[in-house]
């Protein structure tokens, strides 16, 4: 196969288009340029491309690097921005998957000849029935399937992962045979636009206002301020500006337009669901219906929680019904749907509001 | 990998091959001629020779004084030599216009100078230059305008500038100023010795006209004192310190004395050559632009912009063809960045997105240029979906 492998300059993926040449595809890598802007790793990160054409140069393969920086700020850093003015807590990894890799990068490639588009994340590609699955990656410490959930069936046909039935050790170990320049580099924690010495604070201060913010409890009484409305997160612990030593509290609910940040304890976050927005399905709805039951995930390493699905007849709104109540999930995040296994992924969406009991 | 063999060169813009007369004519100093040409032995003699007999070649093709030849080790040093140069001696600002090579344009920016609007053409807009310099003039004083820099060709799309126009208006309306012509694109194309008498300030580059890389020139009318970018030794008459690249210098004169010599022909015979591929193209395809009329640009420049295509795409295929052509500058990590001329001409982005810079010269041959229409026309159908 004519194989376009996304190479960030990391050890998955170094070692994902390795894997490729050894398994004898036409492959060809391409680092995207996404942020122009500032980057740990310098201006639009140039020693992580660098990385990625040493890596490629030495597996005799071509390095290209496409330039979809407008697409990223279109799709990724301006709703990042945005969504943040709403009060939300959106993922920019899962919307650059969803806009960028899995879809401009995977056009492109079509456009150009290829018959797919591999990537590093840990996640699998696995037939089953006849039919191809998005299943968790086999490492589970390392499982990528959480930011990659949008990518459904048509789209299946034609990604690869090939270090997905690997463990990070063996990703590494393989890297460090070949003598890949990558071998030890370390993982990439952040969101690629966010310095590690700015953090998130730096990024959004730039970009928009920051509205200092009253701090209640439940009963409406003051205990406190802080200083960015739109930097607190719901279900939040830390850096709410309350003195230490009592009970834990966290951000149970956030009312952007008069600034209060209400806290509480743990119950008062206990919903019974979620809305779910913007649902995509790996098979459509009906599969992920068939299920009595699905295990719903609600962050990239959270533990996933049993809950019912409804669809309403017009496959408008999605909705997430625990088996027991959970924590009010931040709207923005992602959640994602697995079978009752909790291997393979059927769908996932946007947390919106929560359900009221029935 | 061999270009002749393989490759379809039309990327003469970003560099040319080297002549092989160029190549032969400095091997000798990268062997057994390896002396020093500012030491004090008779070794060391016989090199100045070279590096003098260099610089005589370079000021006859210029039309200058061997004097105001001075070597720098690039296009980009010079061009800084000029603007930086001129800055730090004398203050004030640099103005340029907003088509130029980021070596110009980047150096104006960061010291502060003011940029002028181009033309459709890519080419300075005559009325903003003087209405900048007038502003300048009135409010900050007749000497806040130190320089005035445009390029004699541009890069990307081959406009032409009228440099001798400019210098008109600069006399009159910023009469301190000095004036400096980045020609890098035109050693080519067009008779130096019609710019230099325009300008105070001229910059070349070898690698542009069948030269190394590594080495540059510029011209600097005696009388114009420059603050020298490097400290050293003072080689370059105090204009620019650094061990004299005599092996580069040796080669850029007999690149530059054959590309003069062979200026007339190559020009007819590449113009004719450029006219065949775009004509084809255009013929052959929707919603293609030739980007620059030819009328106002150089033979060489093969400048198209095809709607409903990307750039970055029509390249890999190109790529994957053995066909070397470009959209426009990359960045440090290797990606195309939107070119800041076709911003500045005000091209349509249906258009620009599909930029295509093929750049002629005095290798291509007819083949090259058959062979280059026929891939394009081909992957521009596929990009676009058009059954074939």
């Amino acid at each position: 196969m004519k194989v376009m492998c996304a190479m960030s300059g990391g050890v998955d993926s170094s070692v994902a288009a390795a894997l490729l040449v050894e398994q004898g595809h036409q492959v060809v890598g391409v680092t995207m340029r996404l942020w122009g802007g500032e980057s740990d790793t310098g201006c639009c990160s140039v020693s992580d491309v660098d990385d990625a054409r040493r890596v490629a140069q030495q597996l005799g393969i071509d390095h290209l690097v496409f330039n979809f920086s407008e697409d990223f700020d279109e799709h990724v850093v301006t709703p990042y921005v945005q969504a943040h003015t709403a009060g939300m807590t959106p993922n920019p990894c899962i919307e650059c998957n969803r806009h960028v890799k899995f879809a401009r990068l995977s056009e492109r490639a079509a456009l150009l000849g290829f018959d797919a588009v591999a990537t590093g994340h840990h996640a699998r590609v696995t037939s089953l029935d006849g039919r191809l699955e998005l299943e968790r990656g086999f490492d589970r410490d390392k499982d990528q399937s959480y930011v990659v959930h949008m990518i459904d069936e048509v789209e299946l046909q034609r990604t690869l992962f090939p270090v997905g039935g690997m463990t990070k050790p063996q990703v590494r170990d393989h890297a460090a045979r070949l003598g890949l320049r990558t071998a030890t580099k370390p993982d990439s924690q952040d969101v690629c636009f966010i310095t590690s010495t700015g953090g998130r604070t730096a990024f959004l201060g730039k970009r928009i206002p920051m509205r200092s913010a009253t701090v209640v409890d439940t009963a409406g009484a003051r205990v406190g301020t802080v200083p960015a409305v739109e930097m607190v997160t719901l279900g939040q612990r830390r850096g709410i500006g309350l003195p230490g030593g009592g009970p834990k509290r966290f951000v149970v609910d956030i009312d952007l337009d008069r600034a209060i940040v209400t806290v509480g304890d743990e119950g008062d976050l206990l919903v019974p669901g979620h809305v779910v927005h913007e649902a995509t399905w790996v098979h459509g709805p009906a599969a992920a219906l068939a299920h009595e039951s699905v295990l719903v995930q609600s962050s990239a390493h959270g533990v996933p929680q049993p809950a019912t699905l409804t669809i309403d007849d017009r496959g408008c709104v999605t909705r997430v019904r625990w088996l027991t109540p959970q924590r009010r999930i931040a709207p923005g995040q992602s959640m994602v749907l697995y079978d009752p296994s909790d291997r393979f992924v059927l769908g996932g969406g946007i947390a919106g509001g929560p359900l009221t009991n029935p | 990998m061999d270009v002749g063999d393989t490759l379809t060169y039309l990327d003469h813009a970003a560099t040319t091959p080297m002549r092989p007369e160029a190549l032969e004519a400095m091997l000798p100093f990268l062997t057994e001629r390896f002396a020093n040409p500012s030491g004090s032995h008779r070794f060391a003699r016989s090199v100045r020779q070279a590096v003098d007999e260099a610089r005589d070649v370079v000021a006859e093709v210029i039309g200058c004084d061997p004097g105001e030849v001075v070597f720098t080790g690039c296009g980009t040093e010079s061009d800084n030599a000029a603007i930086v140069g001129t800055q730090r001696r004398h203050g004030g600002i640099a103005v340029c216009a907003a088509a130029e090579h980021h070596a110009v344009l980047h150096a104006v920016e960061h010291g502060g100078g003011r940029v002028v609007a181009v033309d459709a053409a890519g080419r300075i807009d005559l009325d903003a230059l003087r209405s900048t310099l007038d502003d300048e003039r009135e409010h900050r004083g007749a000497a806040h305008v130190s320089i005035v820099s445009v390029m004699a060709v541009n890069n990307e799309v081959g406009s032409i500038n009228p440099v001798a126009e400019v210098a008109d208006i600069v006399r009159e309306h910023a009469p301190h100023a000095l004036v400096h012509t980045d020609a890098v694109q035109a050693a080519c194309w067009i008779d130096l010795r019609t710019l230099a008498p325009h300008v105070q300030l001229l910059a070349l580059s070898a690698h542009k006209f069948g030269g190394p890389k590594g080495v540059g020139v510029l011209m600097a009318r005696s009388g114009t004192v420059l603050e020298p970018l490097l400290q050293g030794g003072g080689q370059e008459r105090d204009r620019r310190s650094g061990t004299h690249n005599v092996a580069g210098i040796v080669a850029m004169a007999e690149a530059l004395r054959l590309t003069d010599r062979e200026r007339v022909a190559d020009n007819l015979r590449i113009e004719q050559l450029r006219n065949r591929l775009v004509d084809t193209l255009c013929a052959s395809l929707d919603d293609v632009i030739e980007t620059v009329p030819r009328d106002a640009k150089v033979a060489g420049s093969a400048h198209v912009c095809i709607a409903g295509i990307e750039s970055e795409s029509l390249l890999y295929l190109l790529d994957e063809a053995d066909i070397c052509a470009s959209a426009a500058s990359a960045c440090a990590s290797g990606a195309m960045e939107p070119s800041h001329v076709l911003a500045a001409m005000g091209v349509d982005k249906r258009f620009s997105l599909g930029a295509l810079r093929m750049s002629l010269g005095f290798t291509t041959t007819e083949a090259d240029v058959d062979r280059a229409a026929a891939v394009i026309i081909d992957a521009v159908h596929r990009l676009r979906g058009v059954p074939r």
